[in-house]
């Protein structure tokens, strides 16, 4: 985790767009970020990926039945085999990111 | 098949009403806001979606593969995403048979 934990949310990120869209309805930008957001999880939800260029792509990583255990009774139970979301960040972005990072370090 | 930015501005062309360039305009915005947030050290939070972490990690040795010669890996900033619980949910019920 970054030192400085700032953090911003959905309704942040929407108010920032429509900043940036001053022609947009705020109602229409709102729509359209839950809309974008419901797309991709339904890409992802029927084992498609996603590749956004320069941003990152987002795949399925599966993982496979397991025997685990009840942590109260001790009893063994067998798990199913799963698919759990996984992100790989592009190019640009780590770039990016890491540049400012190692940009602050410098400074200090 | 993978999910791609046109396809994304295609749907908000037909659901929302955007116009061909203002839903490209919008998409791209929309991952812009996201990378310079991040660039900025700011973890992000969508919910319903997941976050997006940015994890620190100091400098370690490490070695070319080719010439087993010693570099040290530099200090440096990635960025991780922690699926939230309704996504993680949905695809786990994914049980189909495509590759990744």
């Amino acid at each position: 985790m970054s030192d400085e934990n700032k953090a911003m949310t959905k309704s942040e990120l929407i108010e920032l767009v429509s900043s940036k869209q001053p022609h947009l309805a705020f109602k229409d930008v709102e729509l359209s970020v839950k809309t974008l957001l419901e797309q991709m999880s339904e890409a992802l939800s029927s084992g498609e990926r996603i590749e956004i260029r320069g941003f990152g792509s987002f795949s399925l990583h599966h993982r496979p039945p397991r025997i685990g255990r009840n942590p109260k009774t001790g009893e063994s139970v067998a798990l199913p085999g799963k698919y759990v979301p996984h992100f790989k960040p592009g190019k640009e972005l780590r770039e990016r990111v890491n540049q400012s990072y190692v940009e602050s370090l410098q400074k200090k | 098949m993978a999910l791609t930015k046109a396809e994304i501005a295609e749907r908000l062309y037909e659901e929302v009403g955007l116009n061909k360039r203002e839903a490209k305009d919008l998409v791209e915005q929309f991952f812009e806001q996201l990378r310079i947030a991040l660039e900025d050290g700011t973890q992000i939070k969508l919910s319903g979606f997941g976050n997006f972490d940015l994890r620190d990690k100091s400098q370690r040795p490490g070695r070319n593969p080719k010439t087993g010669q010693e570099i040290p890996i530099s200090a440096r900033r990635v960025v991780t995403f922690r699926p939230g619980q309704k996504l993680k949910t949905r695809v786990e019920a994914y049980a189909g048979t495509n590759e990744e």
